[in-house]
């Protein structure tokens, strides 16, 4: 799940792109709001976490401007005040979410896995397919009751796909959910991860659509 | 507690008693001599009336000793038997009495007024000599009527008194009372109000005494509302800019926790030091912008000779891991700034820092003095967005080429430092890239 956060504080900013990481979000991180603007409007992300007071405007702009574009991604802000007449106004700028800093890591990793599951439409945390069972906040997957032991990369592979049940997957897709802008991605990246879930899954858990992408195998 | 009005009241009452107290004794004393004329020119008339009336043979004298004539004297319903007559031979033997009068002889006068006292009463007497039929007429009076007459007139006075007294006291309590109620209303207002509610007390109705006394009290209340309001703003502010460096440490302190790739444990407590670093820096401009403010708009005058404060400073502020260096003019060492010792190094510390901070791995910090007879302090920095250039100096401005540690207060407080001794700061754009704070008089 690709989140970008938009922080002007450094120190937060580090903290906040490596917590993430570590919860299992692959996550980008600019401290602008002409910066936040320009990737928004040419990358693709699940969820954004937005700092209100940045150096050359109001994260609220963003926000706005964000959503003229008919840019629907959830929006959790972050802000030193929060009183209750800045949350409003933040919610009806059309924020999903707000936490007032200082907050805890782990409720802002809880808070943006609750955004992306009312923005699938999902109606519990985890997410199941055909015998696999995903679960967001532990990170953990079983199949048939049984654990299975998945890399980072394989868990945020099938975290994709399982997101988006019975879709295809374009392989740049994945990539964009997986690899931040600066990292070096290899041309066979995905289709490895793809071999070895395959590997501990069973050959027919994800089907390969030629010359389009992937999509998990089997039914609901 | 001394009590306004029962001062008043005590000195109107006090002087009120005077006044009629004197009026009584003068009454006293022009009414008893008045008393004394008039039964004195009466005391005449009747002794003198007496001896024509003999002279006329209206009054029968017999020279027999024994037996006495009533004078028909009127007696008067309350001082009956007012006067009282004696008529003697010459050769010494009473021939005639009014009633009431004593036995003994009057007065051994021959002529005229004299006073006697009769078993132990005074008499007041007044003897004509009737030298044809060789009799001597006295007429006298008690002089306790005399008395009684004054007393009755004065007690006619006091016993009115006695009861306008009371009445009269009263009248002046609540005049008094009344007189001071602007002064009760004010003390009633403060008494009342919140300790906390700093509006000004409505003086539209006081009296002009009070007028002056409200009108600095107003004063006081707006001053004391000013301060209170910026320490409010302050506070708010201080509090707001604490949560992001608060937030980051605890996310930072939270990774360290969670990971258990040592790498990350490592980078995420280094992360920790430079926040706590960023954060006591935040706390000690906050103490020292809210000194400044206490300061107030008090300008503050001094000397100090510019080069020592900087070479300190500069030892102190050097950044040896990326090798910045400060060099300072050794013309500074020779130029002494008229500006309070404090307030200059703390303009010059933080100008210092965020040059220090601003500058490149390897970067040289230069000090020196300017034409203008003021401090120029360069760096080979970013410098500042030219847009930006106007908003620097505002409180928690941070533009886009801050400094990890930066807090957006630096320049505010160099302005507000140089402002309390009426220097200025300007800051250029070097056209060779950097920054240049110029500090003076007139910058």
């Amino acid at each position: 799940m690709r989140v970008l956060i938009v922080e002007d504080d450094a120190v937060l900013r580090d903290g906040l792109r490596v917590g993430l990481g570590i919860g299992g979000f692959n996550t980008d991180a600019v401290e602008t709001c002409e910066e936040a603007d320009a990737v928004l409007k040419n990358h693709e992300f699940d969820a954004l976490v937005l700092d209100l007071m940045l150096p050359d405007g109001s994260g609220l702009d963003v926000l706005k401007s964000m959503r003229e574009r008919r840019d629907t991604t959830p929006v959790l802000l972050l802000t030193a005040r929060d009183r209750v007449a800045d949350r409003i106004v933040g919610l009806d700028a059309g924020a999903d979410d707000y936490l007032g800093k200082p907050f805890d890591l782990d409720e802002v990793a809880a808070r943006l896995r609750a955004l992306l599951r009312r923005a699938a439409g999902r109606p519990g945390a985890r997410l199941e397919w055909s015998g696999l069972s995903l679960d967001p906040a532990k990170q953990k997957v079983e199949q048939d009751g049984k654990p299975v032991h998945l890399s980072r990369r394989e868990y945020a592979v099938l975290h994709a796909l399982m997101a988006h049940p019975g879709q295809i997957l374009s392989r740049s897709r994945i990539e964009e959910k997986l690899y931040g802008w600066q990292e070096e991605v290899e041309s066979n990246a995905i289709e490895v991860h793809i071999h070895h879930l395959r590997a501990k899954l069973g050959s027919d858990a994800i089907q390969t659509v030629r010359g389009i992408g992937y999509r998990l195998g089997g039914e609901m | 507690m001394p009590s306004i009005s029962k001062r008043l009241f005590i000195i109107l009452a006090v002087t009120t008693s005077l006044v009629w107290l004197s009026a009584v004794v003068w009454i006293y004393l022009s009414t008893r001599a008045e008393v004394e004329r008039v039964l004195d020119a009466r005391l005449m008339e009747a002794g003198r009336m007496v001896s024509s009336l003999i002279v006329s043979q209206e009054i029968l004298v017999d020279s027999t000793p024994s037996s006495t004539t009533g004078l028909p004297l009127r007696a008067h319903s309350t001082y009956d038997r007012q006067l009282s007559c004696q008529i003697w031979s010459l050769q010494g033997a009473l021939i005639g009495r009014s009633d009431g009068a004593p036995d003994e002889r009057l007065s051994e006068h021959a002529d005229g007024f004299s006073e006697t006292v009769i078993g132990g009463e005074t008499w007041r007497v007044y003897a004509v000599t009737n030298e044809e039929l060789g009799v001597r007429v006295l007429v006298g009076d008690s002089m306790w009527i005399r008395d009684r007459l004054v007393n009755d007139v004065i007690r006619g006075l006091l016993l009115p008194a006695l009861l306008i007294l009371p009445i009269l006291g009263g009248l002046i309590w609540l005049s008094v009372r009344r007189g001071l109620e602007p002064l009760r209303k004010i003390a009633g207002d403060l008494e009342t109000r919140h300790a906390s509610d700093l509006s000004p007390i409505d003086g539209a109705a006081t009296a002009t005494e009070i007028a002056p006394v409200l009108h600095s009290l107003n004063g006081l209340f707006a001053r004391v509302a000013g301060l209170r309001e910026r320490e409010r703003n302050f506070t708010a502010f201080a509090a707001h800019e604490l949560r992001t460096p608060l937030a980051g440490l605890k996310t930072q302190a939270q990774v360290a926790l969670a990971s258990d790739d040592a790498a990350i444990r490592k980078q995420a407590l280094s992360q920790i030091v430079i926040g706590v670093d960023r954060t006591s820096r935040l706390v000690r401009q906050l103490l020292d912008m809210s000194s400044l403010e206490a300061f107030d708009q008090v300008e503050r005058k001094g000397s100090v000779r510019a080069g020592p404060v900087l070479r300190a400073l500069a030892e102190e502020l050097a950044d040896l891991v990326r090798e910045v260096t400060v060099e300072i003019s050794p013309a500074l060492d020779m130029l002494t700034v008229e500006i309070e010792p404090e307030l200059f190094t703390l303009a010059a510390r933080n100008l210092l820092e965020n040059a220090v901070n601003h500058s490149p791995q390897g970067g040289v910090v230069r000090c020196r003095a300017a034409e203008t007879g003021g401090i120029v302090i360069e760096d080979d920095g970013p410098g500042i967005p030219q847009e930006e250039l106007p908003r620097i100096t505002e409180r928690f401005f941070r533009g886009r080429h801050k400094a990890a540690v930066g807090s957006g207060l630096g320049l505010a407080i160099v302005e507000l430092a140089l402002g309390r001794s009426g220097w200025q700061l300007q800051l250029f754009n070097r056209e060779t890239g950097g920054l240049s704070a110029v500090i003076g008089v007139h910058a």
